[in-house]
């Protein structure tokens, strides 16, 4: 037994809340439909980019990986050949994984890169069903070749020796 | 040091001195007081007070230069109250009472800064690339004793890079800081002075000296000890970071000097191996063969499973319990069993196949010795080495005289090469042999000469002082009369023997027994006749490839000949070929054990690798002595040994030639256990045939030699050698000369090819 206003006012005053946002515009996301953009500095998955001619810029200098805290990448460098070169310079990253499931995406890799070889985009989507399908090899990774690129192993079009790659004529040299 | 009474103390030649007699100096560094040895460098005396003075060109083990001049220190008291008016190189200035040293004031750390920023001017900005990166001393004392910003804004100088000094050393000459830290290794502790520094100015850089070259059986300590990256192993380039490798010590399985080494492992594999310290074997150094010659056990034809023979006559995979059952079964079934560990085995494993052929088969022969090998031997080994006090490297640096037979140190036994050449001021070295070879020529040794299987008579002939040491080379053996020899002369002389053998695990052998103790078992040879003969119906054969044998196609016949082999080997081989059961064994990195060096020193290593069911040697014969079911011990005793023991020793040589082969292995071959780096088998000397001046402007510089067994055409060199002598190298071609040309010291012909 309450009062007069727990038993008529209260029942009918939360109503008041659901008419007025009818009249406001909603904020519910429809996220497999809808992808919201993230903010532009988003750590999102990795990538692994390439110099203009499509040569890589890895150097498979390994320090991603001294810097991970997660443990999470794994690294094997390996000699450019002039018959098959995948960089610049004399060295490349053979082997490139990153683990996912280890991955806290915190970006101490991409700070630790010397090359800008390793930067993060801002797909967020890594869910995946099995162990094997987390762990990014380097073909996941690369970027993928846009205009102008050739796909490595190729000799460097740019110029003659890795300098032209990292300190073009007039900028720095 | 039991030697060093009045034989050793020579011409003013002390190695270790008398810490009693030993003049001390007292100096304050740093405001600490320490006294240490008169003639102490200042660098090692602020090591004493735990004070590192930065340094790049200073190594304990080389000669003081005074390079790079980065541990500049100030000294405002020399000792006498005068200083020096400027910092001086604290890594050649030796110690005086009262002295006073500053390491770290203003004055030494703007030194120190200063010849920093010097260095790293032209030194390029590649760390991450630079297999160095991480362990490299240029990079921590950067950080610890420069400045951190660079003042330099001109264009650092490059070079092409890299260039090879040898197939398994490579220079990036732009890194390189001319501390001259590899040109002093080369010339002052093998003696192969084959890098120099060449050009001047800001152009100096190290290189190969005009019409020499970088051919060193120790070329690869160059790389360690190089304080930057200026000079990188090809075999280990771009292979892996250092905060990528798991480190574990080891023993070099490549031969009986008991090297410590560093084994640096990735993901299961071993990435490149480094000279371990230890100041009473090899103190820093390795060999090239130790260094580098890893990579068999990760070959591909590397034997993963058990495998038995089948009914249709193949091979095909068995599980481990099956596989024990068949040899345990195949074993208690044979009529007599001969046991062949190889020398490559260590002192457990030795142990284990000496029991399993005393205590579980009942006393069958066993023989470690996959090499020639005579009865003189077994008997000198059972008598003078067997047990024999030990003869240690350090007796040997206090020795006033040296003596090789048969020995070739820098072939077969490296660190004893180095470590006598490191001592052979003042001491007499002498070297039994058809010829003075560069490795004896770089000892200062004398040449005594003799013509192959006339050891005997040249060694009764010796004249050795009491404080001598005779090493003696297992390839006396092959001298009939050679070893009695040495024992008497020894005997005779009051000299020391010390027994060198190749390979690591025959010293172990040997203290194992797993040779024959008495005069009614077989050794290796006549295990191989017995078998030829039907007495011995079973086989249980190591690590041995038949090519080292003393008759190659004997033993191969007899592996044919015998109803039940058992083989233990780490990869497929003539004997896996032709076995019964074959049980994959693990490598040295896959088990822990102990290495017996030629002193006698017990050398244990722990596991490198815990990898699942894989086992050694040992523990394989256990798991077949567990299921053996006995054996009817009376078809094996007793036994008439003597019926075969005085067959075909000294073989006729069949072919009537005039010249004798002189033969040893050098130390880069085709061993099995070599296999695998293309770099490193590219630094082989090339098998040259050498004979005299005469017989080469005779036969031309290719030549046809025709032994019992096979010809082999080959290209001939000149050297100081007998007329009637021609020497070759024992397995740097094709099968080895063993197989493919005749037995050391046998006749052979010599014709125009």
């Amino acid at each position: 037994m309450g009062t007069i206003k727990e038993n008529l006012w209260d029942p009918v005053a939360g109503f008041a809340v659901t008419f007025t946002t009818q009249f406001k515009k909603p904020v519910t996301e429809q996220y497999p439909f809808e992808k919201a953009p993230t903010a532009p500095r988003f750590h999102g998955r990795h990538q692994l980019n390439r110099h203009p001619d499509g040569l890589e810029k890895c150097i498979g200098c390994e320090l991603c990986a001294w810097a991970c805290p997660a443990d999470a990448i794994y690294v094997e460098g390996a000699e450019n050949t002039d018959e098959e070169r995948y960089s610049p310079g004399e060295r490349y990253g053979r082997v490139y994984q990153i683990n996912y499931l280890r991955c806290i995406l915190c970006g101490l890799c991409i700070e630790a890169c010397p090359t800008r070889a390793l930067t993060m985009t801002n797909e967020y989507e890594l869910a995946d069903t099995s162990r094997e399908s987390l762990i990014y090899e380097k073909s996941d990774l690369l970027a993928p070749l846009s205009e102008g690129m050739e796909h490595p192993p190729h000799p460097m079009r740019l110029g003659d020796d890795e300098q032209s790659y990292y300190a073009p004529e007039g900028i720095i040299r | 040091m039991s030697d060093n009474g009045g034989a050793s103390a020579g011409p003013g030649m002390t190695t270790t001195p008398d810490k009693t007699a030993e003049k001390t100096v007292t100096l304050t560094i740093d405001g600490t007081v320490v006294t240490v040895p008169e003639g102490t460098l200042v660098i090692r005396a602020a090591e004493q007070i735990g004070t590192q003075i930065p340094r790049f060109c200073d190594h304990p083990l080389l000669a003081p230069v005074g390079a790079c001049r980065q541990c500049l220190v100030d000294i405002p008291d020399a000792g006498n109250g005068r200083g020096f008016p400027k910092p001086q190189a604290s890594c050649t200035i030796p110690v005086a009472e009262g002295m006073i040293v500053e390491t770290s004031n203003t004055t030494a750390a703007k030194a120190q800064t200063g010849i920093m920023e010097f260095l790293l001017v032209n030194h390029p900005l590649d760390c991450p690339v630079c297999d160095k990166g991480g362990e490299c001393p240029l990079q921590n004392q950067a950080m610890s004793h420069g400045q951190g910003e660079t003042r330099f804004e001109g264009v650092k100088r490059t070079f092409e890079k890299p260039i090879s000094l040898s197939a398994n050393v490579l220079l990036d000459r732009e890194r390189c800081i001319v501390c001259q830290r590899c040109t002093r290794f080369a010339a002052e502790i093998p003696g192969d002075p084959g890098i120099a520094l060449i050009e001047r100015g800001a152009r100096q850089q190290i290189g190969i000296a005009e019409g020499r070259d970088f051919s060193s059986y120790f070329s690869g300590n160059v790389i360690q000890i190089c304080p930057v990256g200026a000079l990188t192993s090809a075999s280990y380039r771009f292979r892996s970071r250092p905060f990528d490798l798991v480190s574990t010590p080891g023993i070099a399985e490549h031969d009986a000097c008991g090297a410590a080494i560093r084994i640096d492992h990735r993901r299961g594999k071993v990435m490149r191996r480094l000279a371990g310290n230890d100041p009473e074997v090899n103190q820093e150094w390795i060999t090239d063969k130790d260094r580098f010659a890893f990579r068999y056990a990760q070959a591909f034809d590397r034997l993963r499973y058990p495998q038995v023979r089948d009914e249709d006559g193949s091979l095909r995979p068995a599980s481990w319990i099956e596989a024990f059952e068949l040899a345990a079964r195949g074993l208690a079934a044979a009529g007599g069993v001969g046991v062949l560990p190889g020398g490559r085995v260590t002192l457990e494993d030795a142990q284990a196949y000496a029991g399993f052929a005393r205590d579980t088969l009942g006393g069958a022969d066993v023989d470690f010795r996959a090499r020639p090998l005579s009865a003189e031997e077994t008997r000198f080994l059972a008598t003078h080495v067997r047990g024999a006090s030990p003869v240690t490297y350090a007796d040997l640096d206090a020795a006033s005289e040296v003596v090789l037979l048969g020995l070739e140190p820098e072939d077969e036994a490296g660190t004893i090469f180095l470590r006598l050449r490191a001592v052979r001021d003042g001491k007499r070295i002498r070297t039994v042999a058809s010829l003075l070879s560069a490795g004896s020529h770089k000892l200062g040794a004398e040449l005594v000469r003799c013509a192959p299987g006339g050891e005997a008579d040249v060694i009764g002939g010796l004249d050795p002082g009491a404080g001598a040491i005779l090493l003696v080379g297992e390839r006396l053996a092959t001298s009939p009369g050679a070893l009695d020899a040495v024992a008497a002369l020894a005997a005779s002389s009051g000299a020391r023997i010390g027994w060198v053998p190749r390979r690591a695990g025959d010293r172990g052998a040997v203290e194992a027994g797993a040779f024959p103790l008495d005069a009614h078992t077989r050794d290796a040879d006549q295990i191989v006749e017995a078998t030829l003969s039907g007495d011995i119906t079973a086989l249980v054969v190591g690590g041995v490839d038949p090519d080292d044998t003393a008759d190659p196609a004997a033993f191969l016949a007899a592996l044919d000949a015998a109803g039940f082999v058992v083989s233990l080997e780490l990869r497929e081989s003539a004997v896996t070929q032709r076995a019964d059961v074959v049980l994959p064994v693990a490598a040295v990195t896959e088990k822990a054990g102990t290495f017996v060096t030629w002193e006698g020193r017990h050398r244990s290593f722990p596991k490198t690798f815990d990898l699942p069911a894989t086992y050694s040697d040992a523990e394989i014969l256990g798991h077949i002595a567990k299921r053996f079911r006995g054996v009817d011990t009376a078809a094996l005793l007793p036994r008439d040994a003597s019926s075969t023991s005085a067959s075909g020793r000294v073989r006729t040589p069949s072919v009537a030639g005039t010249f004798r082969l002189s033969t040893w292995k050098l130390m880069i071959d085709n061993g099995s256990l070599q296999a695998g780096d293309k770099s490193y088998l590219a630094t082989a000397r090339p098998a040259v045939a050498l004979m005299s001046r005469d017989n080469l402007l005779k036969y031309g510089t290719t030549v046809t030699l025709t032994g019992d067994r096979g010809a082999i055409t080959v290209p001939a060199q000149e050297a100081d050698v007998a007329e009637d002598v021609v020497w070759f190298p024992s397995n740097s071609i094709g099968r080895g000369i063993l197989a493919d040309l005749a037995s050391p010291g046998s006749m052979v012909e010599v014709s125009h090819a």
